[in-house]
């Protein structure tokens, strides 16, 4: 359901059917593992069975002499890197950590870690021959825990690695595993804190959890005489993928092109790249194309997972209901390189709120972990678990309803975040209320053992560039081609853009995605940026196809174009005349031939997403185990352009996010071994697992594109730990403050209450 | 993967000789569902592998008055479409019917199941609880083994080399007799016992005093157990709740269980005995010819 403004669009706000909807069902898109060359050979990778050690001494001969086997690679077949830094549209890369992560260079970080790779007529002989790669490896203990690994005397994993402090003042920290500290502060946090009657400070885990995309990663590469490299491959950004494989390789970026196959999941894992420079290099050096796809321990143990947390928040609020202060400590686990979304997580942990006076401090920690990436809203989930709990807890103790305390402080146009800057209009209350009147809420809750719990949760939503080129075609119809990989049903929230803006139906628009040659430039698909900037895109294309139709009409009218303009899809002149879009295009080659329209989007910011959830559950006492009664979210998409896609990315993230409430982990022996690298043992939810996920879509325009859209895809995933550690501890009287709240863990905290 | 013959003989003659050929490392294949897998991911390296689908004597499935013939290789969907043992060894088809999804139930056999001998399996605990014996054929002929002394740890069995599990007999019934076997998943599909346990009573004529019980317990040790001392208390008894949690407390200090990525050892020990007393419970109720309350998963 919707809450939505009355519909005053013809195309925004319907269902059409998807433009990729029938290459879909029938299996007739291609994947990257359909990519099939002449000549292709197939590679395998020999990976690190060490969660840390150093590299001594690689022999390859006895993979190289085998029969069928055309190239064998290692990390000296990639270029040294030196220091350098550089640039990739939605955040900095260190190269030399890019470099030694896709192939190891003097230490192997994390079990699974790539150290060589083998071409072969075919994938049997491949993986036969990497077995016989001789690695000779000196092996040092493992960090495995964010907090351990940040104490002195913790095994380093970087020689190099110096904390980059907050404060410049805070001089050299010496060997670490702390890459970087955080700190953001507003008002006078201790002057908060006396003004409060009630103060509640906890501390939370939550583990490390993977994206589970069902495609594992995959490239199939060719590397010409002429030095052109072609990729293909399933990626969230056909242009970071070109120059990230451009950089690690030190060929010109334009040398490369990437072409982005269907893409069967990302949530932001496919964003970094971890295979093509291989398969280039392995190409190069056998002068055949050369496919490589990941097996699923390779996506679980060598990609990038999100990462896991330590918490601590303290929170302290006056007795009618109002934060006067709040304070929260974290420590993000990296992975084997700096990056950990850590950052991003201090400046959503209070972001829905008004915090008068708030300090946060973050802290990025590597750890002999794959290197975490991005997973839908990174970092967010993890703080929301931490204050949506503390909240809940205050909200018993002062015996007030948990969505009006949420209405009370809940963040609006003009609150100024603690990191600094000022919310414009965004949604935050209007999804509180939508829960607060939804029939879930006001419907009781009965039975033993079973709870209601809510939570909020925030996502800023990211703008970036975006290009698209429009092409009108003599029938009336539009061929879009644009540069974002569709994820998500984009080619068709794209093309109900342009198909509203020229008044046409969205069936009339074909949507391409294209390779880089073939597009301009364009950022990831990540940051629920797409439907928002390459939307913008779309619109600003549509916006130079009526401009140039309103040339062709005037030309056929014989009048000045000032006369004329584009109303309701036709073009309207003077004294009454009207031409309609189809008819326009019949008479394009009689006007002067093509109408291209091209359109880029870079500056548009977004408003920042807002959802809460309200979730019943009923816990087996004597198990542990959850299940899942009913589900409501309402989340504030701006305007939902298909309706159907903004409720598939509610309900998905929803499911994601009680995937991580419940079962998902990484779980690792005392040697760095993750065991349970398969979808056996990583308990994503199945559909025995989820009810139906009601949907209450709420529209609160974003004034910062045309539309007012929002993007959607991941603050959905942010609330459901929090909801549902609300509601166990409504169902069983135990708050859990440790992902995942698993059967066993649950058991025990209920076997420990019971006993005291 | 490594490189391997196939072979698909029709008769268990010609199994028995394919299996015990010298220097050849065989492994016989029913369903696959186990083995593939391995061999995929290298933990097994057969250099022959022997497809027994073929063969008639271990596709047989019949009840007669010796009660329950079941070929080794008879997949798990012929057992859950089977009359006869829906109504009198369901416990079996509890488990056939959870064994992974329906594609996997289309190959997996029971056969498979107990010789691929995981501590967890889910047909084993039901075979123990309804009193099964392994036929096993060989070199030096044929020799029966009760099922809860097959296996021997994990992954690991009685089996000699050139040895062919034929068949699982399994008693005829007892009027009033009921089974069940139930474990606890995380989730509630598409996953892997923590704890199972498969119960089988018999109950008198007048449905209230159990005449003879059997136990098993899978996930908690190396090998699935029977917990005989369990099964014994409950013979004679009168039936009632602080019968059966009597017997879950005599299930729970015969278990050694350890603590890995499904869960803790703490967490096996508590949930034994959870489990004992629903699936005796369970086991009850049909024995009494009512129907039971049971969600797989739940």
């Amino acid at each position: 359901m919707s809450t939505g403004q009355s519909r005053k669009y013809k195309v925004i706000g319907t269902r059409p059917v998807r433009h990729d909807g029938v290459d879909k069902v029938t299996g007739r898109a291609k994947y990257g593992a359909d990519v099939r060359l002449t000549g292709m050979l197939y590679a395998a990778m020999l990976r690190s069975p060490h969660a840390h050690a150093r590299i001594k001494r690689i022999d390859t001969s006895k993979a190289a002499a085998v029969p069928g086997v055309r190239a064998v690679v290692t990390s000296a077949d990639l270029p040294e890197q030196g220091d350098r830094i550089v640039e990739l549209g939605e955040g900095a890369a260190n190269m030399p950590h890019l470099s030694s992560n896709i192939l190891a260079r003097d230490k192997v970080l994390y079990r699974g870690h790539a150290v060589a790779a083998v071409a072969a007529d075919n994938i049997h002989i491949a993986e036969e021959a990497v077995k016989l790669i001789q690695v000779e490896y000196e092996i040092l203990p493992p960090e495995m825990d964010v907090v351990k690994a940040m104490r002195s005397g913790a095994s380093i994993l970087h020689d190099d690695l110096r904390t980059e402090f907050a404060s410049p003042s805070s001089g050299d920290s010496g060997p670490t595993n702390v890459a970087k500290q955080y700190l953001f502060e507003k008002g006078d946090v201790a002057a908060g804190f006396s003004r409060s009657e009630v103060v509640v400070e906890r501390e939370f885990d939550t583990a490390t959890v993977h994206q589970g995309y069902i495609e594992p990663h995959n490239a199939t590469a060719l590397w010409n005489p002429d030095g052109k490299i072609t990729v293909w491959m399933s990626t969230q950004g056909a242009f970071s993928a070109r120059q990230q494989t451009a950089e690690v390789l030190r060929v010109p970026v334009s040398s490369v092109k990437v072409v982005p196959m269907e893409i069967g999941g990302g949530f932001g894992g496919k964003i970094p790249i971890y295979l093509p420079p291989v398969a280039a290099v392995l190409s190069r050096k056998s002068g055949r194309p050369v496919k490589l796809v990941m097996q699923r321990a390779d996506v679980f143990e060598a990609t990038g997972p999100t990462p896991g947390s330590h918490i601590r928040l303290k929170m302290g609020v006056s007795k009618d209901g109002k934060i006067q202060a709040a304070e929260a400590w974290m420590a993000f686990e990296a992975g084997a390189y700096p990056g950990s979304p850590v950052g991003m997580a201090c400046m959503c942990v209070f972001a829905c709120y008004d915090i008068p006076n708030g300090r946060i401090e973050g802290y990025d920690v590597c750890v002999n972990r794959p290197r975490t990436f991005a997973y839908r809203a990174p970092g967010s989930t993890h703080v929301a678990f931490a204050i949506e709990s503390v909240i809940d807890e205050i909200c018993q103790k002062i015996g007030i309803d948990p969505a009006e305390f949420r209405l009370k402080n809940g963040a609006r146009e003009g609150t100024r975040r603690v990191d600094g800057p000022t919310f414009p209009r965004v949604g935050m209350v209007e999804t509180v209320e939508a829960i607060k009147n939804s029939a879930h809420y006001r419907t009781p809750l009965t039975g033993k053992n079973r709870g209601r719990g809510i939570a909020s949760g925030f996502w800023f939503n990211v703008g970036l560039k975006s290009s698209v080129t429009a092409t009108v075609n003599n029938d009336g119809t539009v061929s879009l081609v644009e540069g974002s990989t569709d994820i998500g049903g984009t080619r068709t929230s794209i093309a109900m853009q342009l198909a509203e803006t020229l008044g046409i139906a969205a069936e009339d628009v074909n949507p391409t995605v294209a390779d880089t040659d073939s597009v301009g430039y364009t950022d990831i698909t990540g940051g629920s940026r797409v439907t928002f900037a390459t939307g913008i895109a779309a619109v600003e294309a549509a916006k130079e196809i009526q401009r140039q139709l309103v040339e062709r009409a005037a030309l056929l009218w014989d009048c000045d174009p000032k006369a004329a303009c584009y109303v309701d899809g036709g073009v309207q002149g003077p004294d009454g005349k009207r031409i309609g879009f189809k008819e326009l295009a019949e008479k394009l080659h009689l006007t002067g031939g093509a109408v291209i329209g091209n359109g880029t989007s870079s500056a548009a910011q977004q408003g920042g997403a807002f959802g809460t959830h309200c979730v019943d559950l009923e816990v087996d006492p004597d198990t542990g185990k959850v299940q899942i009664l009913r589900y409501t979210i309402a989340q504030d998409a701006g305007t939902a352009i298909h309706p159907s896609y903004v409720e598939g990315q509610m309900q998905g993230g929803v499911v994601q996010g009680i995937g991580w409430a419940l079962n998902e982990e990484y779980f690792y022996d005392e040697q760095g071994s993750m065991r349970n690298a398969t979808f056996l043992d990583y308990r994503m939810p199945t559909t025995y697992d989820v009810p139906m996920i009601d949907t209450i879509i709420v529209e609160v325009p974003d004034p910062a594109h045309p539309y007012g859209v929002r993007g959607v895809g991941e603050v959905p995933i942010c609330p459901p730990p929090a909801a549902i550690a609300n509601a166990i501890r409504a169902a069983v009287g135990v708050r859990m403050r440790e992902l995942p709240m698993s059967p066993p863990r649950l058991l025990a905290e209920i076997l420990k209450a019971q006993t005291k | 993967m490594h490189a391997f013959d196939y072979q698909a003989p029709t008769t268990l003659r010609e199994a028995l000789e394919l299996l015990s050929k010298p220097q050849q490392s065989a492994r016989p294949l029913a369903g696959g569902t186990d083995l593939i897998d391995q061999m995929r991911v290298g933990r097994l390296t057969p250099e022959v592998v022997i497809d027994i689908k073929k063969i008639a004597e271990l596709n047989a499935l019949r009840v007669d008055s010796g009660g329950l013939h079941l070929g080794a290789a008879v997949p798990c969907y012929r057992i859950c479409s089977e009359r006869a043992i829906i109504d009198d060894y369901s416990a079996l088809v509890d488990s056939c019917r959870i064994i992974g999804g329906v594609q996997i139930q289309s190959r997996a056999s029971l056969g498979g199941n107990l010789c691929n001998s995981g501590p967890a399996g889910d047909s084993i605990p039901s075979l123990i609880a309804l009193q099964a014996t392994c036929l096993i054929a060989g070199p030096q002929g044929t020799r029966e083994v009760p099922v809860e002394s097959f296996c021997t740890g994990p992954g690991k069995n009685v089996l000699r080399t050139g040895e062919l599990l034929i068949e699982l007999r399994m008693p005829r019934r007892a009027p009033h007799s009921g089974s069940h076997y139930r474990r606890m998943i995380p989730r509630n599909e598409m996953d892997i016992a923590v704890v199972g346990v498969g119960a089988s009573v018999q109950l008198d004529a007048t449905g209230k005093t159990i005449v003879a019980a059997r136990l098993a317990l899978g996930a908690v040790a190396p090998t699935p157990l029977y917990a005989e001392s369990a099964s014994q208390l409950l013979a004679g008894q009168p039936v009632s709740d602080a019968l059966i949690a009597k017997a879950a407390q005599a299930a729970r200090e015969i278990v050694k269980p350890i603590s890995d990525m499904r869960g803790t050892a703490e967490y096996r020990v508590h949930v034994t005995g959870v489990l004992v007393q629903r699936a005796l419970q369970a086991a009850i109720v049909r024995a009494r010819g009512e129907a039971c309350d049971y969600r797989p998963g739940h």
